[in-house]
């Protein structure tokens, strides 16, 4: 039950406090069926995004339209096509699993006559049935996220906003949560924000990488391809600059004595170029590859300055 | 209607804990213990005085009144006052559940509202002991009716202005301490003010006399009931509460 409507549209969102800039010209879009990844070192301003799209915290500048409604214009409209579970999960500790809820159906003004099915259905599509009379507080950090996770979606929202769902969960617990996500995609567009890699990769169709605040990738969790990226080996290796004189070479670098990679302009024709000049010049090439840079790399290499830091 | 639901559920919360219910039984021993006091006192005491002297004075001069002036009565409310303070918002801000709040289709006027409605019910509870126990003296005296509902209506105007002041506190921080200390301060200030300004200047002062709560509840309490009184409570209660709403919007607007 896909549709390439964007349930959100976002640009040029930006953030400042006080003369600090928290989030600078951040696009965004997610259509249903869509999971997207907000990746990002601790205060890269993930949450803040997050929070501004959810309507509780106002943008310096941009536009957020939710569901096709600006949320500037009409937020009470917009934030009912919007689930929203913050970082700290906001549960009422002194209430039951299903008292809570309901509370949160008639928040999200759900009709009174159709919370009772509401809440039955999201406690089983949550796996909190066995739960639903308990206390929260009485609950295991894993049950109360679910229970957050639950009052998010219980008004069946066009768009789920999630701000680091697994954290602090343990592997278990973790698993089930993701599970959990990848099924909400069937029916909603779902935004998430994490700073681990092998759930971003897991979960998500597309990755936005945030950094200082500003969005530094957005593409597929995948390998990076984007870059004709090769790694030549010679047996008898000449100065890198012989190599850089070939036609389509944009770049060469030097990663062992006999190792060198080489970014390309157009493969087809460069590397046949590159053979037939080692093989003439008797530099005895030994390897030709392809390498991809993996999610982890691009992360590592956008945000090399905080890691050096 | 969301107000209103809103307040039910967080009277249903309130009632929950053994907070509420334990000051309830602490204001209504207080309350009863003061009104036995005032009546063993008058009856022991001013009661052979007033006809020795043949004074137009009775019950209602000699207990109502010091009943619904007491400061137990205005300890209590401040007591109730504080610790609804500690919960309404600012245990909501600590606990990370107003984002729950703010991030639903409700106005935060409606949240105000809801929570204003709450701390008033709760509050009113409170001091229904305070305003139904003079009624009993109905059974041994003759009573001047109209006098116990102006008093009554006093004590529900100071509940109302308590409440919309122990909203305001809990909306202005995140630690319930804080907000109970607040409201306690602003609640004294208002009540002392006339005499504050009247201790340092060495005189009556018009605006501190008519900012003062007190001397707008007290001609209530004698059975006076004026409408620029009325007014001066609604105006608080108006404040506190556009104050507090201004205070949610600004937890979005946060600089």
């Amino acid at each position: 039950m896909t549709s390439s409507k964007a349930l959100l549209q976002v640009k040029g969102l930006g953030r400042h406090f006080g003369p600090r800039l928290a989030v600078a010209d951040v696009n965004l879009h997610v259509t249903r069926g869509e999971v997207l990844g907000l990746l990002g070192l601790n205060g890269a301003g993930k949450t803040t995004t997050l929070r501004m799209i959810c309507g509780t915290l106002a943008p310096s500048q941009g536009s957020i339209c939710i569901d096709g409604v600006d949320l500037m214009e009409q937020p009470a409209r917009a934030r009912q096509s919007l689930g929203y579970l913050p970082e700290t999960p906001p549960l009422t500790q002194d209430t039951s699993v299903r008292e809570f809820l309901r509370f949160a159906a008639m928040l999200r003004r759900v009709p009174s006559s159709l919370q009772h099915d509401a809440v039955a259905r999201v406690l089983s599509r949550c796996g909190l049935a066995d739960v639903a009379g308990r206390l929260i507080r009485h609950l295991s950090k894993g049950y109360q996220q679910r229970v957050g996770i639950a009052q998010a979606i219980v008004h069946e929202p066009a768009l789920v906003v999630l701000d680091e769902p697994t954290v602090g969960l343990d592997p278990r617990q973790v698993v089930d949560i993701r599970r959990l996500i990848d099924a909400l995609r069937q029916d909603h567009a779902v935004i998430f924000s994490s700073h681990i890699l092998p759930e971003v990769q897991a979960l998500c169709d597309r990755v936005v990488i945030l950094h200082h605040g500003r969005q530094v990738y957005i593409g597929e969790p995948t390998d990076d391809d984007t870059e004709l990226r090769y790694q030549l080996r010679l047996q008898n290796p000449p100065d890198p600059g012989a190599l850089q004189a070939l036609a389509g070479v944009e770049s060469v670098r030097q990663l062992e004595p006999m190792l060198f990679e080489l970014v390309l302009a157009d493969d087809a024709a460069a590397l046949d170029e590159i053979l037939a000049a080692a093989v003439a010049a008797g530099w005895q090439p030994r390897e030709l590859g392809r390498c991809r840079r993996t999610l982890e790399q691009v992360f590592l290499s956008l945000t090399a300055g905080e890691a050096a830091a | 209607m969301m107000a209103l639901r809103l307040a039910w559920r967080e009277l249903r919360l309130i009632a929950r804990g053994p907070a509420f219910w334990l000051l309830l039984g602490l204001v209504q021993a207080f309350a009863a213990w003061w009104y036995l006091l005032l009546l063993e006192q008058y009856r022991s005491h001013y009661e052979p005085l007033v006809v020795r002297v043949n004074s137009p004075m009775g019950v209602n001069d000699l207990v109502v009144l010091p009943f619904y002036g007491s400061v137990l009565l205005l300890g209590a409310l401040l007591l109730g006052a504080a610790m609804l303070a500690m919960r309404l918002l600012a245990d909501e801000r600590r606990s990370g559940s107003l984002q729950l709040l703010l991030s639903s289709p409700i106005s935060m006027t409606q949240l105000a509202a809801g929570k204003y409605l709450a701390a008033l019910g709760c509050l009113a509870l409170l001091a229904l002991p305070w305003i139904l126990l003079p009624w009993t003296l109905a059974f041994g005296t003759e009573l001047d009716f109209a006098r116990l509902l102006s008093a009554g209506l006093g004590v529900l105007l100071l509940v109302a202005a308590l409440a919309a002041i122990a909203l305001y506190a809990s909306s202005v921080t995140a630690q319930p301490a804080t907000a109970a200390a607040l409201t306690v301060a602003i609640a004294v200030a208002l009540m002392g003010l006339n005499a504050g300004v009247e201790a340092v200047a060495g005189g009556d002062d018009a605006i501190a006399d008519y900012l003062a709560m007190l001397s707008h509840y007290e001609p209530l309490v004698q059975g006076l009931i004026r409408s620029s009184d009325i007014i001066y409570f609604a105006l608080l209660v108006l404040a506190f509460v556009g104050f507090t709403i201004r205070q949610l919007d600004s937890l979005r607007t946060q600089r």
